[in-house]
This record gives structure tokens, C-alpha cells and sequence, in this order.
């Protein structure tokens, strides 16, 4: 267990490091990057819990992602305008009321989509999970006062104890840290009973029911603490960029969410993040020669699936024949 | 001491034809009782009128005491009733241990918590590796379950029911599909883990009655047409002719 | 009055489109239990097919086969790739495959015909109107519309409950394992399930192509509605795509015709526009957690 423990702390280090260095090698746009990276990765990690581990596919993934940010752009709008949402509630900048508010919305709807859609399985958790999620899209879109399709400019920073978040390094180290945290909490998750009955109720659910597991229950807490952790990423996100939009829920967006983590590989805790990057990586890349990026992207991604089991990570340890 | 399963004049008819015709049958505590009779005799609707699985016509059917005609299935499991099927269903990426160890977290409870170290659950572990000691599983403990042979599965199988610690096991043809060597492991497995569950077993395959079996019933068209020690079937005319008929043990 | 009706013809109109793209899609899963997200791409595909030969000859009469012929040929070529790998497959790796499809799909056609959308005809047969009620007249080409729905969903009932090949379809959408025990070569069964639902979602997306703007993206656009129509429908039950096709047709219609003026009498203008439509849009979703409450496998779902 040593080893892996310093590869996690050897990555951190590095990842630490990337603004100095991009700086010292001028390409200090790579700092929002990576960061971006990050957070999706983050996503990404929220939604593999359910689906690598838990086997749920949920294809409306993106609408907690957007929820999350949408509080943190929400609360900025009327911080903004002096005003209160419906009336009571006032507006913030303040990173730490914003962000766990935001975990708490996203988990809550997660609860309220989970609730529903948990009753069915199959093609239909999927299809409803997605049409949930388009709901809350044409939800937000319809809501003027929110900036509709345009989405929420946030024009100043959050704070957080006294740090000064407009400066980008300094902004990408909280990310970095906050993704840290997280991936060390799913880590533990994973291994707790709770994550290893999860597990079971992927591969034999009758089985676990037989044994008179509740999995019902089972799996809508691991749905809200799914929903919850993209509702994290997406607050960030809007911190990092200072921009909320309906888009962030789109279903296209959810979809993303679930290449990012086959094309790390399913079920792995790194995968997520490897997948995030390397999706990243590939539109930006070939965003650069093309405007239809899509199309080898769309490519790529139908012959991973077909022809591969476990994505690059799975590549990864039957080459080397080790593990990560 | 009062019996685990208390059977009396159980009746199930399906339309004109009369499948359990006023069976009345006791398990002791930490008995195992075989039920056997020919084909069509009417073991499996018994069996399923005991689980809960079918609703009986008349008659009642008590579990330590307790009135349970008239509970569905999973209440019967909440109050000690346990049972294996013949097609094995187990969590196949995980290994035996594990699978074991699931069963038996499932049994203590807190299968939610979130923040401890399910590797670290020592009294589960330890009871894991108790119940293997002594079974034919005991080299595999490791083994992922998809690599395991049929045999071995249903040693498992066998293994998670009683790791529910059931106060009655119905066990439905445990030996079906298993060669010799397998069978005579099952018979250790059963021997071994049984602890203090009373045994309903329906088998075919008289070796593994004769050696497992405290008392035998037998079942024919519906009837219970003797019951008794092993010794005593052997001997009896009626159970010879109708089954035994052919085979001279 | 007559705006209702109006409107309920619109909605029927909607929901006849909506059951075509349902039908193929609830087929699809019922009978061989695979995802597939690109179905809207089959609708697209022969609504450019369509109206790219009616712009070019002049004709709807021409451009329907033909748009039939590319959306079956498109399909089946779809089906012998792609789809075939996916029936022993996950659900997470249909759904990403059939994503990439897609991916791929909208992109080639971007490429093939721009971003502009194209903007086909409606045939001169059908250009006029006719008089549904007095002092109503109603576009002749929608009635059609209707009149081929209603008509495809009679050719359905009867190719599904009257024919062998029927028989199979209805085996298969409730046990598999069954239709493989008769020793129906399974695989052309699959492959001639697929090609209907792809000549389906084609024919939809010709009917709707004089009628919308051609472009990339409307696929995804009216996906979403057919998978709830789907879901509360029951999959696998080509009544339900019926039914629930033409019942959520007409609410999302009635609803987006009808809500934004009915909030104007509570709020300012923009705002209960925008709220009205948002709101008309979340109708269907609505309808189908109603659904979902009382019955999880939809109204008529087959099999167990």
C-alpha cells in the first residue's frame, strides 16, 4: 500500500507545482486548464461512484453538476442585487456558504430524482435519469431573471478567508486542494462497508436482497452522495470560471461525464481523473486543426467501447501487467 | 423442547388434483430431517408452502412456535427461516471470502456506514474464516467466484444461507448436478457448518440422506406414508415397495 | 373553440410523430434490450435525405421513397456495424456507443451540408387547406401527416397481432430466451427489427421535414420526447408508444400554447413568456414522474 500511497503523493506534489512552472514556461493559460481538468475530474469521480461501483447508468448526471453551480451563480445575483431569493434567503459571496450550499441543493434534488427513478432499472433508469435532467435544463433556461439561455456572469470573485481568489494560482490551489479531499473521501467510501455492499448490489442485487440488504435505500443514499459530490464540482466550476450556465446541464454534458470515466476506466478511483484529462486534452487538441472535433472524437469513443474493457487504465495494466 | 418446524395437516389442491394431502411433519431443534419420495410426490410444492412462495388451502405451519401460515416470504427469512436454490446466484468479482464476509455483514447490520474500513470489520472476518475452516472451501478462500467450479458454488451458497444463522435451512436438492467427490464435500460442508440450524432437506441421492439424515420422511402422491430413523425406513415394507423397491442398500 | 381545436389537431400531429419515433425505439428495447441514443439520428437522416432530393428535384413525391431508402439503408448499415457488437453488451457501453453515433452522425452531416438548415416544401397536392370546422381551415398537409400515423399504426397492430414474423416480435419483447428456444435465427430478427424502427424514425423525420427547418441537432431535439414517451408508455409495447405518443403529444402542444397566456394575468410579459415556455417544457417530464408514481413500468409495459 506504501507505494501507492507516494504515487498519490508524488501526483499532488506535481499537480501543486503546474503554476509556477507554466508560469516559468509562459503558458500560464495551462493553469485554468488543468484546473478545469480537475474539476471535471471531480464530476467525473461523482459519477463513477454510482456507475463503476454502484452500476447504476445515469445519464442525467450533468443536472447536479449544474445545480451546484447555478446556487453559487444564484447567490451571486443577488449578492449582487441587494436582493434576496424568494425573499428570505440573502445573497453571498462567501466561499464557504456558497459551496456547501451548493452540495446540499444538488444532493437534494439527487434525492428527489433518485427517489423516482431507483423504482425501475434497466433502459428505463437510464431514459428517465436523462429526461429528469433535461427538465431541470429547460427549467433554468426559462428563468429570466437568472439569465435564461445566457447564463450567469460572476462578475466578482468568491471569497475565502481572506485569500485572494482573482489571483489564478492561488485560486487553483484551493481546486487542487478541494480535489484532493474529495478523491481521499471517495477513497474511503469505497472501502467502507457501505461501499463494499454497493459493490454487491452491482453484481447480484437479488442476491443482496436475498440477504436481506434494503437495496433501495442502499442505492438512493449513494445516489444523493453522488448527485451531492457533482453539485461540489459543479460550484466550483463556476468559482473557477465566474460564469454559470444552462449548458452545464445539458444532457450533451452528462454524456461527456460518462466518456471522461470509460475512457479512464470504470470503476477505477484515478480513472475519472485520467479520463477528464485525456477528453480534455483531445478536444482542445483537435479543436486546434478542426471545428468538427467531434467527429474523431465520436470515433475514438465508439472504438473504445467496442473494442476495449476497462479504458485506458484497463489498457494501461494489461500492458504493463501491474496496477495503479 | 418445542420443534423448530411444526407441520399440521397442511392441504394444497390445484383444481381437482390434491398435491399435499393433510401432511403433518416436526423438525426438531438441530435435526435434520430428509424428505424424500418419487418423482411428483410433491416435495417442491411442500417446500414452497413453507417458504411462503405458495399459499396452502389448509392446515398450519409453525416456525419456533410461531403461527406463520399466513406470512409472505420475507417475513418467514426475517424470523429464521432459510433457504438455498438450485441455481447458484452469488457476487461473482468477488472472492469466497468475500462473498462470505457479505452474507455475514448483511446478518450483523451496518451495511451503511459510510466511514469505516470494511477490511477492518474484525468479528465478521474472523466468523468468515471460522465458517470456511472445516468446509471444502477452505483452500479457494481467495478464489474470485466466477473461477470457482459448480461444486464449489453451491458449497458457497450453502455456506452465506447459514452465515444468516436461520433457526430452520430448507435445502432444496443440494446435491443436484454434483459428482461423487463433490457430493461427499458437501456432505463435510454440511456437516461442518450447520452449527445449530435444523435441516429440511430434500434429496434424491439416498448416500447423502443415509448419512446425513437424524429422521427421514417420505412423501408419495402427496402423503407422508412413514417417518422415522433411517434404520426404521430401511426396514418398513410400504416405503420399500413404493420406493426403495428397486434399490437394495 | 376553434383555437382548441386548432391546437388539438397540432398536438395530434406532434404525437403521430412522436409514436413513429417511439414504436421502432420501444421495439428496439423491448426486443433485443439495446439503448440506443442515435435513433433521433435515423430521423434526421431522412429528413435531410428528403429534403435535399425535393429541393433538388422539385418533388416531395420523389423525395419520400428515397428518404425512406436512406434512412432503412442508413440504418441497416448502423444495425451490421455498430448495434449488432452491442446486444451482449452493457447498457453503459450501448449508451456511450450509440453517443459516439451521434458524435459522428451530426458532424458527417455538418460536413455534407453545412450548418445552414435546409427548408423543404410542402408537396402542391397538400399546399392548401381544408375546412375542419367552420371558420377553421387547417393545413391539408398536416391532416396527412395524421392520416399516415394513424395509418402506420393500424399497419403495426396488424403486422404485430395478424402475422407470424408479429408473433416473434411479441415473444421477443417479453422473453428473449424464448424466441432463441424456437430457433428463430435470431440475428435477422434483430436485423428486420431494427430496419422497421429505422424506416419509422426515417418516415417521421420526412413527414416533419416540409414542416420544421432541417438541421443538425433536431434529432436530439425530439429524442428526448420519444424516450418519455417510451418510458410511460411501457417499454417494449408498441400500444403504448401509441398512446402515450398521441397523450404527450397533445399536452407538451396544448400546454406551450396556451400556458405563457395564461400566466400573463399574474406577470410581466417576457418573464411569463419565458416561464410559460419553460414550464410547457418541463410538462411531459412532469407527466411522466406522475406516471412513474403509480405505475414504475409504464402504462403498458410487456413482459413482467
Amino acid at each position: 500500500m506504501s507505494r501507492a500511497h507516494l504515487g498519490l503523493i508524488a501526483v499532488f506534489i506535481l499537480l501543486a507545482l503546474v503554476p509556477p512552472v507554466a508560469e516559468a514556461l509562459g503558458q500560464s493559460s495551462m493553469i485554468r486548464l488543468i484546473g478545469q481538468v480537475l474539476i471535471l475530474g471531480m464530476a467525473a469521480a461523482s459519477l463513477n461512484f454510482i456507475l463503476g461501483y454502484g452500476g447504476m447508468v445515469s445519464f442525467g448526471h450533468a443536472a447536479f453538476y449544474g445545480i451546484g453551480g447555478y446556487v453559487v451563480g444564484m447567490l451571486y445575483h443577488h449578492h449582487d442585487a441587494g436582493t434576496a431569493f424568494l425573499g428570505i434567503i440573502p445573497g453571498t459571496t462567501q466561499m464557504l456558504i456558497t459551496v456547501p450550499a451548493a452540495i446540499f441543493v444538488s444532493g437534494l434534488a439527487a434525492l428527489l430524482v433518485g427517489a423516482l427513478a431507483l423504482r425501475t432499472g434497466g433502459v428505463q433508469f437510464i431514459m428517465i435519469t436523462l429526461a429528469f435532467a433535461q427538465m431541470f435544463f429547460f427549467l433554468f433556461v426559462s428563468l429570466k431573471t437568472y439569465g435564461g439561455e445566457d447564463g450567469i456572469m460572476v462578475r466578482r470573485s468568491n471569497e475565502l478567508l481572506g485569500l485572494n481568489l482573482r489571483d489564478v494560482p492561488t485560486l487553483y490551489w484551493v481546486v487542487l486542494t478541494c480535489a484532493a479531499g474529495y478523491y481521499l473521501f471517495l477513497r474511503r467510501l469505497v472501502n467502507s462497508s457501505f461501499g463494499q455492499t454497493i459493490a454487491g448490489i452491482r453484481q447480484n442485487e437479488r442476491r443482496m436482497a436475498a440477504m436481506g440488504v434494503d437495496t433501495y435505500r442502499t442505492k438512493l443514499l449513494a445516489f444523493v452522495l453522488s448527485g451531492a459530490g457533482a453539485g461540489f464540482a459543479g460550484a466550483l466550476m463556476v468559482i473557477f470560471l465566474r460564469f454559470a450556465s444552462p449548458d452545464m446541464m445539458h444532457w450533451t454534458k452528462s454524456g461527456e461525464l460518462m466518456v471522461m470515466v470509460i475512457l479512464g476506466g470504470v470503476g477505477t478511483l484515478a480513472g475519472p481523473f485520467i479520463g477528464a484529462g485525456a477528453l480534455f486534452t483531445l478536444e482542445t487538441t483537435l479543436g486546434r486543426f478542426t471545428e468538427h472535433w467531434a467527429l474523431p472524437v465520436g470515433i475514438i469513443l465508439l472504438i473504445v467501447v467496442l473494442a476495449t474493457k476497462g479504458g485506458i487504465i484497463g489498457l494501461v495494466q494489461r500492458l504493463f501487467g501491474g496496477r495503479k | 423442547m418445542s420443534p423448530v418446524l411444526q407441520i399440521d395437516g397442511l392441504v394444497k389442491r390445484f383444481g381437482g388434483l390434491v398435491a399435499t394431502d393433510a401432511v403433518s411433519l416436526t423438525v426438531a431443534p438441530g435435526e435434520i430431517h430428509a424428505l424424500i419420495g418419487p418423482n411428483g410426490a410433491g416435495k417442491s410444492t411442500l417446500i414452497n408452502q413453507i417458504c411462503g412462495e405458495m399459499r396452502s388451502n389448509g392446515g398450519t405451519i409453525h416456525l419456533a412456535g410461531r403461527d406463520i401460515t399466513h406470512l409472505r416470504a420475507a417475513e418467514r427469512v426475517s424470523l429464521g427461516l432459510g433457504r438455498t436454490f438450485q441455481i447458484t446466484s452469488l457476487l461473482d468479482d468477488m472472492t469466497v471470502r468475500q462473498n462470505l464476509g457479505m452474507a455475514i455483514q448483511a446478518r450483523r447490520g451496518g451495511h451503511s456506514r459510510l466511514f469505516d474500513i470494511a477490511a477492518s470489520r474484525v468479528k465478521i472476518w474472523e466468523e468468515a474464516d471460522e465458517a470456511l475452516a472445516g468446509s471444502g472451501l477452505e483452500g479457494s478462500a481467495e478464489h474470485r467466484v466466477a473461477d470457482l467450479a459448480h461444486g464449489e458454488k453451491k458449497q458457497l451458497e450453502l455456506l452465506m444461507a447459514f452465515a444468516l444463522r436461520p433457526k430452520l435451512m430448507l435445502l432444496d436438492e443440494p446435491m443436484a448436478g454434483l459428482g461423487h467427490l463433490e457430493s461427499q464435500e458437501m456432505i463435510a460442508t454440511l456437516r461442518a457448518t450447520r452449527g445449530d440450524a435444523a435441516m429440511l432437506l430434500v434429496e434424491h441421492d439416498m448416500e447423502a440422506v443415509f448419512a446425513l439424515a437424524d429422521r427421514i420422511s417420505v412423501l408419495v402422491y402427496g402423503r407422508i406414508v412413514a417417518s422415522g430413523t433411517a434404520d426404521e425406513i430401511r426396514a418398513n415394507p410400504a416405503v420399500r415397495e413404493a420406493y426403495l423397491g428397486e434399490e437394495d442398500a | 373553440m376553434i383555437l382548441i381545436v386548432e391546437q388539438f389537431l397540432n398536438g395530434l400531429q406532434y404525437g403521430v410523430t412522436l409514436f413513429l419515433l417511439a414504436a421502432g425505439l420501444t421495439l428496439i428495447f423491448g426486443i433485443m434490450g439495446v439503448i440506443n441514443l442515435a435513433h433521433g439520428a435515423l430521423y434526421m437522416v431522412g429528413a435531410f435525405a428528403a429534403a435535399w432530393v425535393t429541393l433538388q428535384t422539385g418533388s416531395f413525391w420523389i423525395g419520400l421513397p428515397v428518404g425512406l431508402i436512406v434512412a432503412a439503408g442508413v440504418g441497416l448499415a448502423m444495425e451490421v456495424t455498430v448495434i449488432r457488437r452491442l446486444y451482449a453488451r452493457d447498457h453503459l457501453d450501448q449508451v456511450l456507443a450509440t453517443f459516439a453515433l451521434i458524435l459522428i452522425f451530426n458532424q458527417t452531416v455538418t460536413l455534407i451540408f453545412g450548418r445552414q438548415p435546409l427548408f423543404s416544401q410542402v408537396p402542391d397536392l397538400l399546399s392548401g387547406s381544408v375546412q375542419v370546422l367552420p371558420g377553421l381551415p387547417y393545413p391539408a398537409y398536416r391532416l396527412f401527416v395524421i392520416g399516415v400515423g394513424l395509418a402506420v399504426a393500424v399497419g403495426l397492430y396488424l403486422l404485430i397481432n395478424k402475422t407470424r414474423v408479429g408473433m416473434l416480435v411479441r415473444a421477443g419483447a417479453s422473453n428473449r430466451q424464448m424466441v432463441r428456444a424456437l430457433g428463430v435465427d435470431i440475428g435477422r430478427l434483430y436485423t428486420a427489427v431494427f430496419a422497421l424502427g429505422a424506416l419509422l424514425a426515417g418516415l417521421a423525420g420526412i413527414m416533419a421535414s416540409p414542416i420544421l427547418a432541417v438541421q443538425v441537432g433536431m434529432g436530439e431535439e425530439i429524442i428526448l420526447a420519444t424516450f418519455v414517451v417510451v418510458v410511460v408508455g411501457g417499454v417494449g409495447s408498441v400500444k403504448g408508444a401509441f398512446v402515450a405518443g398521441l397523450v404527450l403529444g397533445m399536452l407538451d402542444t396544448m400546454l406551450r400554447a396556451f400556458l405563457p397566456g395564461m400566466l400573463q394575468g399574474l406577470m410581466p410579459g417576457p418573464e411569463a413568456q419565458a416561464l410559460g415556455v419553460g414550464i410547457s417544457s418541463m410538462g411531459i417530464y412532469l407527466m411522466m414522474a406522475i406516471v412513474l408514481l403509480l405505475r414504475p413500468r409504464g402504462l403498458f409495459a410487456a413482459g413482467d
